[in-house]
């Protein structure tokens, strides 16, 4: 006689304002496959947990980002953010897609170059740029965007001693109906300190102010406020047409558009409320070309749009390690990936989906990670069929910041694999060994020896 | 371990417990195992039928079993003399 | 006149002390004139009175919370619709609100019609953007401010003089007398419905309801006052008279009419000792009291189902002043088996 498939005994209490069970079932239905890719067999090659980027989906939805605004705006131009995945086989997903890099330190800065960038068509955002940094940048005809006086200094002086005319532009915070207000980056709109900024910059004669730039928030969900900004932007730049007779090449609204993760404390999901790329174009197009500029001299639109080009591209998978049973009476299940690799759990509730086939039965359980450490949550609550250890999961939308921000803490970290468009996995990080951590590491030889 | 007599089940994997008023809901394994103990056969009949019928390893069956028993015994849905377990 | 037949899908069936509009939507269908109705019943708890009373309820299909998002819901309603060839939906619930109007053209094309406000609307009368909608219609509204974080309570003294009302996204509401309240009051709110949370100035009053129908064009199908007389501790009308109010009446048509609302709504007003009328909210479905409506001459669930389906509809020009209503609870007797069947198998 055959034996059934087995399915671990469960029994729960029918409590009341509790969600039901009928019709969720595809929050766990089964994802067995990750672009025609069997997660089994991608962990036995790989190893668990595996990072995997589907190419397919970036250059699906980068096009898709492309069409809404270039249908709408004759001048577009998207520069890749590396800090949310700067893994080189992403970046150059990007680059080849046609996007420029926009980077916010040395580092970033020199991985696009060695991507073979060229420097006029990156970007160098944020507050800490050396003076050797801002030298080369400067060298390279790269796009210096200045968040402080510091800076706008640090230029000025290198200005003098270098044959090249910094290309700068200033970046902008203001009230856009969004709080709290980025105020901490760049110049102040409503105050005047912006408009101060660019009367420093355009009559010192000695850097080129070729762009206004603004950074509005993260995981913005109101279109509204982009177009806010954007209607802002122009204005300091039709200021500057007006009392200067010069015209600003671009207009860098920056990133920040929301994906379609659920937030931490959101109520409904976040693919239910996250605004469509559509939407965020027309804002900001709209804004624009209302704004007065004439027909010729239309800024250009850059767009530093990183977490909603890259988020869903992204999937963690791994493995249960074990399962117990909680003081309350709670099932916990032990993954082998934590907060450590996924950091984004901090501030979402990750869609995860168990890699094999169950029956319609389910429990609440908490998810953990397989650090030593209290903190070490991957979902407090989420309604799983029963998972026994060695079955597998499938964590989504994962592509943005976990590459960059996961820690070497306790445990390696994993290898990472890019699917291409014909369904062939490639290898694109390897797994860390002990050797990627320890050749940094030195020990004076007097520390070489003990006896125990 | 003995089930309570007056437990209810229903084919659906419905169970409710007169005594104390609460209904639970549980899958067909769990169906079978309270079915089961309700007719008084110990765990380990229970344990042993379960791993003639389905493909299971003996360790993990054991564990769940375990794991399952004690929240049965949460639920208040078991006798409170545990002398009958043998 | 033949009555024609038709399946509608009600949600809201929990008419309990804080109840949801479900029932009183369902009563005011089973007085229609015009249809004789079907009435399959959503629900998402299985102690939803309103899953077993049979005779206002044919049968009820349990569906996902609005957290399960809308591709899951659209998934449950194609389930119930093959069963029960639903002809119109009528959501009562704000939270629900914004699947099923993200969901509208995909229903409408499987033949499920709705008769929702947009997604602008909705959203523009949203408790956090009840300001600029004021502003925008030129509607007094109390001042009120969205907090994200509990650090924010401290600062609150330079725009507000306690009392404050203290309120959550989509629904709670208390009065807070002290910081120690507010932030009592921002943890529960948040915990159960998300950030911001909404501080409003408390504008001293009575206050007075209208449950209204716009047809979508600026028009107001109908529209009647009722002033609460008793009020539960939960703050719920328990009894209320319907009243002849010009100014509220006005009030309403204005705001039907620069809306172009759909669909029906109940407006939260707060009228002063001067005279003065401050929009505390908009709801943006039937309040739970809109049988009121029938009773007083306007069967305002009727006119919605008419709407949905394309017909025309007449302009109601007048209704009854001093009518009430009562609720009163009641205790129904159910069989252990009925509540084993929601629970298991997700119908009844």
């Amino acid at each position: 006689m055959k034996k059934l498939h087995y399915e671990r005994p469960i029994i729960q209490r029918l409590n009341v304002g509790v969600m039901n069970k009928f019709g969720t079932k595809t929050e766990y239905a089964p994802v067995t496959h990750v672009d025609g890719n069997a997660v089994k067999g991608l962990l036995a090659k790989y190893g668990s947990p595996l990072f995997v980027i589907s190419e397919k989906t970036i250059r699906k939805t980068f096009r898709d980002a492309n069409r809404a605004f270039k249908t709408r705006y004759p001048k577009v131009q998207f520069a890749w953010s590396y800090k949310t995945n700067y893994v080189n086989a992403v970046c150059n997903v990007f680059h080849q897609e046609g996007s420029w890099a926009e980077v916010v330190s040395g580092f970033e800065y020199q991985k696009a170059l060695q991507n073979g960038v060229s420097g006029n068509k990156i970007i160098f955002n944020g507050p800490d740029k050396s003076m050797e940094e801002l030298t080369m940048a400067i060298e390279n005809n790269s796009l210096l965007h200045i968040d402080h006086l510091d800076e706008l200094y640090m230029i000025k002086e290198l200005a003098t001693k270098s044959k090249k005319k910094p290309r700068v532009a200033i970046r902008v915070n203001m009230d856009t109906g969004v709080y709290p207000i980025w105020d901490r980056f760049g110049f102040n709109y409503e105050n005047g300190q912006a408009w101060d900024a660019i009367n420093k910059i355009i009559l010192n004669d000695q850097m080129e102010l070729v762009g206004l730039h603004c950074h509005i928030g993260t995981f913005m969900l109101a279109p509204s406020a982009y177009g806010l900004a954007a209607s802002k932007l122009s204005d300091l730049a039709l200021s500057i047409k007006k009392k200067f007779k010069k015209s600003i090449q671009y207009i860098d609204m920056g990133g920040g558009f929301a994906s379609r993760n659920t937030l931490k404390g959101s109520y409904l999901q976040g693919m239910d409320l996250a605004p469509s790329f559509d939407s965020f174009a027309e804002e900001i197009t709209t804004a624009i070309l209302n704004a007065g500029f004439a027909k010729d001299e239309l800024p250009m639109l850059v767009l530093e749009t990183g977490r909603a080009l890259i988020d869903d591209a992204g999937f963690l998978l791994g493995s249960v390690i074990s399962n117990k049973r909680l003081s309350d009476g709670r099932r916990a299940t032990i993954l082998d990936f934590g907060v450590n690799i996924l950091f984004t759990s901090f501030w979402y509730d990750h869609k995860i989906s168990p890699a094999q086939e169950f029956s319609q039965y389910s429990e609440d359980s908490v998810l953990y990670g397989p650090l030593c450490m209290n903190i070490d949550v991957v979902r407090e609550n989420i309604t799983l069929p029963p998972l026994k250890r060695d079955d597998q999961v499938v964590v989504h939308s994962v592509g943005a910041y976990n590459m960059t921000q996961w820690m070497q803490f306790i445990s390696l970290r994993p290898a990472i694999v890019m699917i291409d468009k014909n369904d062939k996995p490639h290898l694109i990080r390897k797994r860390e060994t002990l050797k990627s951590i320890e050749t940094e590491e030195v020990l004076p030889a007097y520390l070489k020896d003990f006896k125990l | 371990m003995k089930i309570n007599k007056n437990v209810a089940l229903s084919d659906s994997g419905f169970v409710f417990n007169p005594s104390t008023g609460d209904s639970f809901s549980t899958n067909p394994i769990g169906l079978e195992i309270i079915k089961l103990l309700k007719e008084g056969k110990s765990m380990d009949y229970v344990k042993a039928s379960l791993l003639k019928t389905y493909t299971i390893e003996e360790a993990t069956l054991e564990r769940d079993c375990y794991d399952f028993a004690n929240m049965l015994m949460k639920f208040k849905l078991t006798e409170a003399d545990e002398k009958a377990e043998n | 006149m033949k009555k024609r037949k038709i399946n509608i899908a009600v949600t809201g069936l929990n008419a309990i002390d804080s109840p949801g509009p479900g029932i009183s939507v369902i009563r005011a269908l089973r007085d229609s004139e015009a249809f004789d109705v079907r009435i399959i019943g959503l629900s998402y708890e299985t102690l939803e009175p309103g899953i077993y009373m049979h005779n206002l309820v044919d049968k009820t299909y349990q569906i996902p919370l609005p957290s399960a998002g809308a591709s899951v819901l659209l998934e449950r309603l194609q389930y119930i619709h093959r069963k029960e060839k639903i002809d119109l939906i009528i959501p009562n619930f704000d939270a629900e609100l914004p699947g099923f109007i993200k969901l509208k053209k995909e229903l409408d094309k499987k033949g499920m019609k709705t008769f929702l406000p947009t997604m602008v609307q909705f959203d523009a009368r949203h408790k956090v953007n009840l300001s600029e909608f004021g502003k925008k219609h030129r509607i007094k509204v109390p001042f009120s401010k969205m907090i994200f974080s509990a650090n924010e309570i401290g600062s609150l003294k330079e725009d507000f003089s306690y009392p404050l009302v203290v309120k959550g996204k989509f629904y709670d509401a208390s009065i807070a007398y002290s910081p120690d309240q507010v932030h009592s009051y921002f943890n529960k709110i948040s915990a159960k419905w998300g950030l911001p949370v909404i501080i409003q100035e408390y504008v001293f009053g009575s206050e007075v309801n209208v449950t209204a129908l716009g047809d979508g064009t600026g028009v107001t199908v109908g529209a009647v006052p009722m002033r609460k007389q008793y009020i539960t501790d939960k703050g719920k009308a328990w009894a209320g008279i319907s009243i002849d109010d010009k100014k509220l009446m006005s009030m309403t048509r204005k705001l039907i009419k620069s809306t172009k609302w759909s669909g029906g709504l109940e407006l939260e007003v707060i009228k002063t000792s001067e005279d003065e009328y401050y929009l505390l909210e908009i709801n943006p479905r039937f309040p739970a009291w809109v049988y009121l409506s029938v009773g007083c001459g306007q069967n305002h669930p009727e006119a919605l189902v008419k709407l949905a389906m394309g017909e025309k509809v007449k302009t109601f020009t007048k209704y009854e002043i001093g009518k009430m209503f009562i609720r009163y609870s009641y205790d129904m007797i159910v069989d252990l088996s009925e509540f084993e069947k929601i629970s298991t198998l997700g119908e009844l």
